[in-house]
């Protein structure tokens, strides 16, 4: 029987509440919403945090998907206790990105999903974790709310390294915005050992075109030592250029030079690099063909 | 701390350590020991209730976090002595071996078919993919959830 260290436990009742209880509890405090990657690892004993503040409640603030202006344009919003199931289930966000669908259909399973939050997906930063290469391959906006007010991260400077993100402890992570172009198609592509399970390798692709000419790529990676989950300089080579099986061929080989791949129980690390090659291809072949 | 966790209809208040999980809770602290216990790491589903009609993972859901909320459990899906579609179906068509993973799969069952009244196989594969069979009788737990869905509308017509 697995059983996690004494904490206490707290609930917060509004956004400013629960970053009081972050400031009074200290760095040994967590988060917990859907809990699904934190609970187990309390029960392991692999994390022991002095405090929980549940978030649970706070879905009116931070549970909408909806798309709104910004400037000029529109972003879609995602708040971060969107359950991965709600983030599925949304078509305003799967119509606009159909690399949500392709991404959340292949995250865990149903009940998991159930439960389990996008903005805990993302700040637990397990260097596998889909959703990372989601939101970069989108260029996607973290917002961050502390004692001081709220800040941005732009989603690739929002991964510091494995289990470690821009969020200080003092901090909340509230939402993630996402540009929305017109002219775009996105897919994700991914190999995992068994249904449910973390990838082996995993891509993501969002393409812009405009004129018959790519004016923004976004490729996002994981499990295969992506710096910031994604691949900048496949999506360098790709901007100016028309969309096509040569260019995509060339992006993944590029992309999968700049991996990091470690060998470990899911596959040796020639082929991981392998998979980023081929994924990035898959994926940005798929993308170009949503537009 | 204490907790008033409705379960099955009924409220039941209880001093709890936040660190027990609810599958514990059900189990020891209500007796209720239709909701297995199985990997406690959220991969098999056997200890799958529903959480304010969403399916969840008992082993990972703390009871502090089910405080002021509704639970049901598999000793919840009957009704006045009768037998839901769903448990039913599973008798009609074998639907369990050991019957250890036949809880779980009753409350997803049920889960989808709210929300699904007529899904095909692939639907009911993709609800039931978080859910481990360790006798490996999907088949025909397939046939159940079918069945229930088939008699089920029957009933509506």
């Amino acid at each position: 029987m697995q059983v996690p260290a004494t904490f206490a436990y707290e609930r917060a009742d509004s956004v400013p509440h629960a970053i009081a209880l972050l400031e009074r509890y200290g760095p040994d405090a967590r988060i917990v919403a859907g809990g699904h990657s934190l609970i187990p690892m309390m029960k392991l004993r692999l994390a022991q945090p002095e405090a929980l503040i549940d978030i649970n409640g706070l879905a009116g603030e931070l549970g909408r998907v909806a798309i709104e202006r910004e400037g000029e344009g529109e972003e879609l919003a995602i708040g971060a206790l969107v359950r991965h199931a709600e983030l599925l289930d949304s078509t305003a966000a799967t119509d606009l990105f159909p690399i949500f669908r392709d991404a959340e259909r292949v995250i865990a399973d149903p009940i998991v999903r159930n439960r389990g939050t996008v903005g805990g997906s993302l700040c637990q930063a397990d260097p596998s974790e889909d959703l990372a290469a989601v939101f970069a391959a989108l260029g996607a906006t973290a917002v961050i709310q502390g004692p001081g007010g709220v800040r941005t991260v732009p989603i690739r400077e929002f991964h510091r390294g494995p289990y470690e993100t821009a969020v200080e402890p003092n901090e909340l992570l509230i939402q993630l915005r996402v540009p929305v172009r017109p002219g775009t198609g996105s897919a994700y592509e991914k190999v995992e050992r068994r249904v449910g399970d973390w990838p082996v390798a995993a891509a993501g692709a969002v393409l812009t075109v405009e004129d018959g000419v790519i004016t923004s790529a976004g490729i996002g990676l994981t499990a295969v030592g992506a710096e910031g989950f994604h691949a900048p300089e496949a999506e360098e080579l790709l901007t100016g250029r028309p969309p096509g099986a040569e260019a995509f061929a060339e992006a993944g080989r590029v992309a999968a030079e700049h991996c990091e791949p470690h060998a470990d129980q899911r596959g040796p690390a020639d082929y991981k690099r392998h998979l980023a090659a081929e994924l990035t291809r898959r994926a940005l072949t798929t993308a170009a063909g949503r537009i | 701390m204490r907790v008033t966790v409705t379960v099955n209809g009924q409220p039941h208040t209880r001093e709890v350590e936040p660190r027990l999980l609810l599958v514990h809770f059900l189990r020891d602290e209500l007796g209720l020991t239709g909701t297995h216990w199985g990997c406690d790491t959220s991969n098999c589903g056997v200890c799958t209730v529903r959480l304010d009609g969403v399916p969840v993972k008992s082993c990972t859901v703390l009871a502090v976090m089910a405080d002021g909320h509704e639970v049901t459990t598999v000793e919840g899906l009957e009704r006045d002595g009768e037998l839901d579609a769903v448990q039913k179906g599973f008798v009609e068509c074998h639907g369990l071996q050991c019957g250890f993973c036949t809880p779980g799969m009753l409350l997803t069952a049920r889960w989808l078919l709210d929300r699904d009244p007529d899904p095909d196989e692939a639907t009911i594969r993709e609800a039931i993919s978080g859910q481990l069979c360790r006798c490996t009788g999907y088949e025909n737990i397939v046939r159940s959830i079918k069945w229930a869905a088939a008699a089920e509308q029957e009933a509506r017509s």
